[in-house]
């Protein structure tokens, strides 16, 4: 930078000073990947809380037999909304919002490879999201009522054709999510390009941060697998709006050929929206037992193997709609093959904290609970990957807690504990530990007590996406008790909420590394400064701030 | 950091080398961009002979020879274009710049008077039949990237005729460049796909 002219007057603005709009403008216009980062998790975080009260009234309608707290319509709306909230507006904002914040921070660059493209990813996905939301109002023409989809989150044809979906509701779940779609891509390219380009000095993709090479083939996975959808969608809008008849059964279309490309996206994308939890506890889990990563390569291995069989899985989603049976073999057989990076994954965690020194902080708590709680997840996993095993509970409730324990038990207990681990990064002050126990304890039984008797239903028989039943089938206890974990579930929420707003305004200062951690975050300042580094660092082993605090037995003698 | 670090492997900062950002960029938004493709070219071949009714490919497809060379000499000229600006012979780049304008023109018009013919005379339109839908999706999904291709290819035609200094510029018409040479590919697959396969 040249020298600065002493008689240059540069205009200052006193922070004191700064109106709500000066604010406004800064957050609109910025591009520096934290502050996007942290929007992304703030809108994910939002998008949460209202497809958490969508599913708070489906359970309240299911609680008791001849529910009458929503009509069937309004049911229908309630579970697709949530379905697609979820996956698109909280998973993948997560995905986006986590890796912008901590991967620049990890591999010590001052931003990403294309900031501006970032924030441009950022706000076509919010008003994607706000375009699916706007269907509340426009979903039959702005002059009708309006209507949000009904059609399910992953939108079978030939539900989907004008004749059995009127209105406009159907073309909102499409351009909203193709839209924010989008946003998913540009941020996924932003991602890799970093990774490959953006590393400091010495920083070899061997040394990397676990946390970045799994998002990096998240991101991978999201090229790769976002754009089928896309191309779905587009296909689907040729049929509603230029009467196309790629989904059209009586002009010979096919309704399995959408099942085929939405699963094409949608197998994919559940690895896509599991992998943060993954990168969370890759780099929690040494931190908090005080040992290096168990089999680091076996566990990049396990990793990219993910990246790339579960782009082969998509049909066991489609076993009971008539495939052949060597295609159920197939799928049966590269779906129990996930297994097995799954599972050295799982051994790896639980050996990185055999014989070591564990903490049991709040982030800590929560990947232990993963650990179980994922492990069962992928065990009903296995069991329904098996053919003539999911034609018994296809469509079942035992699906539905399946997946649940996936992404809550799993997904969400990751998610919790990284925004523990690296909120006194974000903030510089650091969270209550007893409210944040409070919130663990508290969350845990809610999610127990909600997604485990879904497994039972689903042995007895019901149906997903019914909108009541009626009494005398068995089903009234269960679905009870999975709506009595609501009260559980809501107030660690609320604790939680409480937690982050109260701890970020008043929290104790934290300091720049209050958990003795080795990655390149924890060696700029709690909140990093708009250019991260003063100097760009130079690392010599994978753990760059061991070596810093232990001079005299460094990592790098050993790798 | 370094201070502490004294006795340590020796510095690598001074011959620290990684790929340039923006190649990356553009090798992995061709990447996207072929995932996206795949679906479409998938399912024009699933729905090769399904449609119930006429008019059928094997009657009313010619094969578009004339313009499947133009494309594809296209991206022979634009790799001429770049090894003039290499050599920054300006007039040389103007000259094989324009000219993979005219043949990427002489492309879309062909394609315009293909889809002229099919809809006025054969009655064939997106709702028509299966080969109708498919048909046009994916050849209107490559020529709409072909479209894209030549707002990009003018930008640079203009810069060069307004003066600027397009040498400054070599970078970014190279992944220009690398754009246009995927769009030839795929015209290869689409080409193979629709007029040879699915005739």
């Amino acid at each position: 930078m040249a020298p600065t002219h002493p008689h240059v007057d540069r205009p200052q603005i006193e922070e004191a000073r700064f109106s709500f709009s000066d604010h406004l403008y800064e957050w609109v216009s910025t591009v520096d990947h934290k502050r996007l980062g942290l929007m992304y998790i703030v809108a994910a975080l939002v998008f949460l809380v209202i497809a958490g009260l969508m599913a708070t009234v489906i359970r309240l309608q299911l609680a008791f037999p001849n529910g009458k707290v929503v009509d069937p319509d309004t049911f229908n709306r309630l579970f697709t909304m949530h379905g697609t909230t979820m996956v698109f507006l909280v998973g993948m904002p997560f995905v986006a919002g986590l890796s912008n914040y901590l991967v620049p921070l990890m591999i010590g660059a001052r931003d990403m490879a294309f900031p501006r493209l970032n924030a441009f990813g950022f706000w076509i996905f919010l008003f994607g999201g706000f375009l699916l939301y706007f269907s509340y109002i426009g979903g039959s023409g702005l002059s009708g009522a309006g209507s949000a989809p009904d059609v399910g989150w992953f939108a079978y044809a030939p539900l989907t054709a004008r004749a059995f979906s009127r209105g406009a509701s159907t073309d909102y779940w499409i351009l909203g999510i193709l839209v924010a779609g989008i946003g998913s891509i540009a941020s996924a390219i932003n991602v890799i390009v970093t990774t490959l380009s953006m590393r400091c000095p010495g920083m070899t993709l061997n040394r990397m941060p676990m946390f970045v090479w799994v998002m990096l083939i998240d991101s991978w996975l999201i090229i790769i697998a976002l754009p089928p959808l896309s191309a779905a969608q587009i296909m689907l809008l040729i049929d509603r709006f230029l009467g196309g008849n790629f989904f059209n059964t009586q002009s010979g279309g096919s309704a399995v050929l959408w099942q085929h490309f939405f699963w094409i996206f949608g197998h994919p994308e559940v690895y896509i929206l599991i992998f943060p939890a993954f990168a969370i506890l890759s780099e929690v889990i040494p931190i908090f037992s005080r040992k290096p990563i168990f089999g680091r390569p076996a566990m990049v291995g396990a990793v990219a193997s993910i990246g790339f069989i579960s782009l082969g899985v998509w049909a066991h989603h489609m076993f009971a709609v008539g495939m052949t049976s060597w295609s159920n073999t197939f799928f049966t057989a590269s779906t129990m093959l996930v297994g097995i990076p799954t599972g050295i994954k799982i051994f790896n965690w639980t050996a990185t904290m055999y014989g070591g020194k564990i903490r049991l902080a709040t982030p800590m708590l929560f990947c232990c609970a993963f650990l179980f709680q994922f492990l069962v997840a992928g065990l009903t996993g296995i069991m329904l990957a098996t053919g003539p095993f999911d034609w018994q509970l296809h469509d079942s409730y035992f699906v539905v807690g399946h997946f649940h324990f996936t992404l809550v038990a799993g997904l969400v207990f990751g998610l919790f504990a990284g925004m523990y681990y690296w909120f006194p990064k974000v903030t510089g002050r650091m969270y209550s530990e007893k409210l944040g126990k409070w919130h663990f304890w508290l969350f845990l039984i809610g999610v127990e007590l909600t997604f485990v008797p879904m497994h039972f239903l689903g042995f007895l028989g019901m149906p997903r996406r019914i909108y009541t039943y009626a009494p005398g089938r068995g089903w009234e206890f269960w679905n009870l008790i999975a709506s009595s974990g609501l009260l559980f579930q809501l107030p660690a929420i609320l604790i939680f909420v409480w937690n982050v707003v109260h701890s970020a305004l008043r929290g104790k200062t934290a300091g720049d590394d209050p958990w003795d951690a080795w990655t390149l975050e924890w060696a700029t300042t709690s909140p990093p400064p708009e250019y991260n580094f003063e100097t760009l660092p130079e690392v010599r082993s994978s753990r760059p701030l061991w070596d810093l605090k232990n001079p005299n037995d460094p990592d790098w003698r050993f790798e | 950091m370094d201070a502490v670090l004294a006795g340590n492997p020796p510095s690598v900062r001074s011959d620290w080398r990684l790929p340039d950002r923006g190649t990356m960029g553009v090798i992995f938004l061709i990447v996207t961009e072929s995932a996206l493709f795949t679906i479409f070219v998938v399912a024009y071949l699933v729905y090769i002979g399904k449609s119930l009714s006429g008019p059928y490919p094997k009657d009313v497809l010619d094969v578009p020879i004339l313009a499947s060379i133009c494309l594809l000499s296209s991206s022979v000229t634009i790799v001429f274009a770049e090894r003039a600006l290499k050599r920054n012979r300006i007039g040389m780049f103007r000259a094989w710049w324009f000219a993979t304008i005219l043949l990427g023109l002489e492309f879309l018009v062909s394609t315009g008077l293909e889809w002229r013919k099919l809809i006025y005379e054969d009655h064939l339109t997106v709702s028509t039949n299966l080969f109708g839908t498919t048909f046009y999706s994916l050849v209107g999904l490559h020529a709409s990237h072909v479209i894209v291709g030549m707002v990009f290819l003018l930008l640079v035609m203009l810069v060069t005729l307004l003066g600027f200094p397009i040498h400054t510029q070599e970078r970014r018409v190279k992944f220009l460049s690398w754009y246009w040479h995927f769009v030839d590919a795929v015209w290869v697959v689409v080409f193979t796909v629709v007029y040879v396969i699915g005739r």
